[in-house]
């Protein structure tokens, strides 16, 4: 209707402008407090991020397509993948993850904003400055930081020119300020989830979503002080001459290889378990059924919080760990596999006997399922200390790997952006687009990532800028895979320009699904809703049972239907 | 809400119970499947690491599938009809369930971690027992005394030396006697490296600062390739030798007709690529540590040949 009475009224006057709304684009271009301007803001860098190290990988790719170190010097190369990897997980998958937080969190629990809205932006400006520091190293003399995404002394150490300024040092500046980024966030995240819940909302009725964001934020305040302390240690040993990891000064290169895996394997679980959240938000609303057995998802998501801090050795194998460590480490990885366990099988029960509805969304999210089941049972195998001998450091880990974070994860997160896209837009996206950006990307991620498990079993090592021809068929159909999962993108930049700028208006819960998120206008205004904050009354996904969410919901809906 | 036999009539059982039959009979075979997929198993420790990845891979088979098939069957048979906007029915929960999908894969992944632990001892009973002790020897004379082993292995960025001692050999070829238990001393002049001979399963990170000592039994003739597995820098991925496993008459002949050959540079691939960029035959990138000159050896041996595994 009209902005005299009802939530139209309120996105007028909003103290912000709302996004979607005309002629306000340079909000996102500031410093804004607004809680899904950062989201967005987050997500866009991301994706930006994603197009820069998806084409360092199809450079590699390139490169691989045959056995010869030809396509660029190896010392490139060496270049290549480490500022993929970093690139990949510090500037693409946790700023997305964090924007998806910003969009999420503060909606789905009735919050008006994040707890700490200013520190809330600082942390987001830290990524653009930490990208623009990273991607500067390429044009140090010297080149870019060489040594991998673990950056494992002595080799990372080892600076071929002696300037002050190169790429190491840079690389451990940014992966520092990227730390620091997290942990502001994080701070934000933990403290919004606890503080500032709607009335009513309790923990067990908050969604699983939250409960999943609450565990992967609560192992970066635990685990994040690890990996800075070591690398300020690397960062001293690098510039002034320490040997905190140098063996010649009566350092020990394993202890630095303790630090960085005790943060970086839970870190693994900061990426996947927000996206257990999605897969936990989506199947209900698409299989139109609750969530199946919601207390145990969520309890599960804290066990995985607990065990993923005490499997870190399992990266370390063949380091020289006595056979005592690696038998209990051995121990407690495949115990993960059980609240892993409960979710995969809860979401298969939440599916059982629904009636599917497979638009993008849950397209994308049924494909990360897929390769999420895939890459477990290859971690299981990657948990055994006698195959891990084998493969360890091999294409096995690599195609394991990426079957989490690109075939899960990185899924996981389109099955969002497009779940989503409606509320935080006001715009409908194109399915005709996202089912053929499903279809490439299913396709694509198989076909570059499947051959490795074959090679890493043949004995490739990983991080390889030329092999033995042996190995070349394999790498030629991963190759290729890369190539099509470079092409996939297009129509999903297409899709997300196109409809944000002429889509079709999307009305406040397209999908027909529950939550607080979806008593919202698309887009919700700046302050989500003000003071009239609804008071929940039952827990989430009460699909099929006629349950009211909130209080005066018919109310509610009557009045986002006429606005 | 529990199961009632109505839910679950007769022929579902059937097709259930047959199904899973299949899915069985799957596993199984895929398990078999898995020395396809492996290189030729050359080491004491091959045979036992083989067993357990082609049981895991039989359970791997089985719940990758399981789980699949359940996704298959609810996308074919419970979509939505075009137009039906109403719900499921809403099954909330199963405490009984649950339980069953707790306990059943926590007992499954305790006894994969009893098979590996078992597996694990074998291995260190005939196998690689690596024992860490005290600070480098790595530039000892090659006539030194060697606490774990007969022969040394010496990393470096980006060669292999090896070093028989008693015999007075030096190679960048490893040659070993088939079917005897032996320790390698690995130690690392620079960075660390990874000792990974593919066809003997075996992979032993090599430490500086550290001798580490790796015991093996080869039970293969053959040549293998021997790669750096842990990344050591530039010409990490030139960083290969191969490894010639011969009968013991064969070997203790090789190291007598070796110990007689004067000293000549060793392979280094690295060094002979950095040499072209030098003289401008090949193209170089960013700055990057030099190659350390190829080792003296009295044989070079050959990392071209066509290798087993």
């Amino acid at each position: 209707m009209t902005s005299t009475a009802g939530v139209e009224s309120r996105i007028l006057r909003a103290p912000h402008p709302v996004p979607g709304a005309p002629d306000n684009w340079k909000r996102f271009f500031s410093f804004n407090t607004d809680a899904k301007v950062i989201g967005i803001q987050y997500i866009a860098t991301a994706l930006f991020f994603l197009l820069v190290g998806g084409l360092l990988a199809m450079i590699m790719r390139g490169e691989l397509i045959t056995p010869e170190a030809d396509l660029v010097d190896r010392t490139v190369y060496n270049g290549l993948y480490t500022m993929h990897g970093t690139i990949m997980l510090f500037l693409f998958i946790f700023p997305v993850l964090n924007g998806l937080n910003n969009l999420l969190i503060p909606c789905m629990i009735g919050a008006p904003d994040m707890a700490f809205p200013k520190l809330n932006a600082a942390a987001f400006w830290l990524v653009p400055v930490f990208g623009v520091i990273l991607m500067a190293s390429f044009l140090v003399p010297g080149g870019p930081a060489s040594s991998g995404w673990w950056s494992y002394p002595p080799v990372s150490l080892q600076n071929p020119l002696g300037h002050l300024i190169n790429g190491e040092a840079l690389w451990i500046l940014a992966v520092a300020l990227s730390g620091i980024s997290s942990i502001m966030g994080a701070v934000n995240f933990v403290t919004t989830i606890l503080r500032m819940r709607a009335p009513g909302m309790t923990l067990t009725r908050m969604p699983i979503f939250c409960w999943t964001a609450f565990s992967a934020q609560t192992i970066q305040l635990i685990g994040l002080p690890a990996l800075t302390g070591g690398a300020v240690m690397l960062l001293f040993d690098l510039v002034v001459g320490t040997s905190f990891y140098r063996p010649e000064g009566g350092g020990d290169p394993v202890l630095y290889q303790h630090f960085f895996w005790f943060y970086s394997h839970p870190a693994v679980y900061v990426i996947i378990l927000p996206v257990f959240g999605v897969f936990s938000e989506l199947f209900p609303v698409y299989a139109r059924k609750p969530l199946f057995g919601y207390p145990f998802v969520a309890g599960a998501s804290l066990v995985i919080v607990g065990l993923s801090l005490i499997v870190w050795v399992h990266h370390m194998f063949p380091s020289g760990v006595p056979q005592w460590m690696r038998d209990a480490f051995m121990v407690t990885t495949m115990l993960i596999a059980v609240p892993t366990g409960i979710k995969v099988f809860a979401w298969l029960a939440t599916l059982w006997g629904g009636k599917l509805r497979l638009n993008t969304a849950m397209l994308f999210a049924l494909g990360g399922l897929f390769n999420f089941v895939f890459a477990g049972v290859t971690g299981i195998m990657l948990a055994t200390v006698p195959v891990d001998i084998h493969v360890n450091n091999t294409y096995f880990v690599v195609g394991h790997f990426h079957y989490v974070i690109y075939g899960a994860a990185t899924m996981g997160v389109y099955a969002a952006i497009y779940h989503w896209f409606p509320k935080f837009t006001g715009h409908m996206y194109y399915e005709g687009l996202g089912k053929l950006h499903f279809l490439l990307t299913f396709i694509g991620t198989s076909l570059n990532f499947f051959p490795m498990h074959p090679l890493g079993l043949m004995g490739m090592p990983r991080r390889v800028s030329s092999y033995d021809p042996e190995f070349a068929f394999w790498n030629v159909i991963a190759s290729l895979g890369a190539f099509l999962l470079g092409v996939s993108i297009i129509p999903f930049l297409l899709n997300l320009v196109s409809s944000w700028v002429r889509g079709a208006k999307a009305p406040a819960n397209p999908w027909n699904a529950i939550g607080l998120e979806w008593l919202l206008p698309s887009p919700p205004p700046a302050e989500n809703f003000e003071e009239h904050v609804p008071t929940v009354i039952s827990g989430p996904y009460g699909y099929g049972t006629g349950r009211p969410l909130v209080e005066h919901q018919d109310e509610i809906e009557r009045a986002l239907l006429q606005a | 809400m529990t199961s009632t036999p109505q839910r679950f009539p007769l022929p579902r059982l059937i097709g259930l119970a047959v199904w899973l039959v299949l899915l069985t009979l799957l596993s199984v075979w895929m398990g078999a499947q898995v020395p396809r997929w492996l290189p030729v198993s050359a080491s004491s420790a091959a045979p036992l690491v083989d067993g357990l990845f082609g049981f895991e891979t039989a359970v791997a088979t089985f719940v990758f599938v399981g789980v699949v098939s359940v996704m298959v069957w609810v996308v074919l048979f419970n979509r939505a009809e075009k137009y039906d906007m109403s719900d499921a029915e809403p099954i909330e929960g199963n405490t009984t369930l649950e339980i069953v999908w707790t306990v059943i894969p926590l007992v499954l992944v305790m006894a994969i971690a009893a098979y590996t632990i078992q597996v694990n001892r074998e291995i260190g009973l005939i196998g690689p027992m690596d024992h860490a002790h005290g600070p480098a020897k790595a530039n000892s004379a090659p006539a030194a005394p060697l606490p774990g082993g007969e022969v040394q292995v010496i990393a470096r960025q980006w060669s292999w030396e090896f070093r028989y001692p008693v015999a007075g050999v030096l190679s960048t070829e490893l040659h070993l006697p088939l079917d005897r238990r032996l320790g390698l001393q690995l130690e690392s002049e620079d960075v660390i490296h990874g000792f990974y001979v593919p066809a003997f399963r075996l992979k032993q990170q090599v430490i500086p600062g550290r001798s580490i000592t790796l015991f093996l039994t080869a039970t293969r003739p053959g040549r293998y390739r021997l790669r750096d597995s842990e990344y050591s820098g530039t010409w990490f991925a030139a960083n290969q030798a191969d490894v010639v496993v011969e009968s013991e008459e064969a070997y203790q002949d090789w190291l007598r007709r070796a110990s007689r050959l004067p000293l000549q540079p060793g392979l280094s691939d690295a060094a002979r690529e950095y040499a072209q960029q030098l003289s401008g035959e090949r193209r170089s990138g960013y700055a990057t540590i030099e190659p350390a000159p190829p080792p003296l050896v009295n044989v070079p041996g050959s990392n071209t040949l066509p290798h087993d595994a």
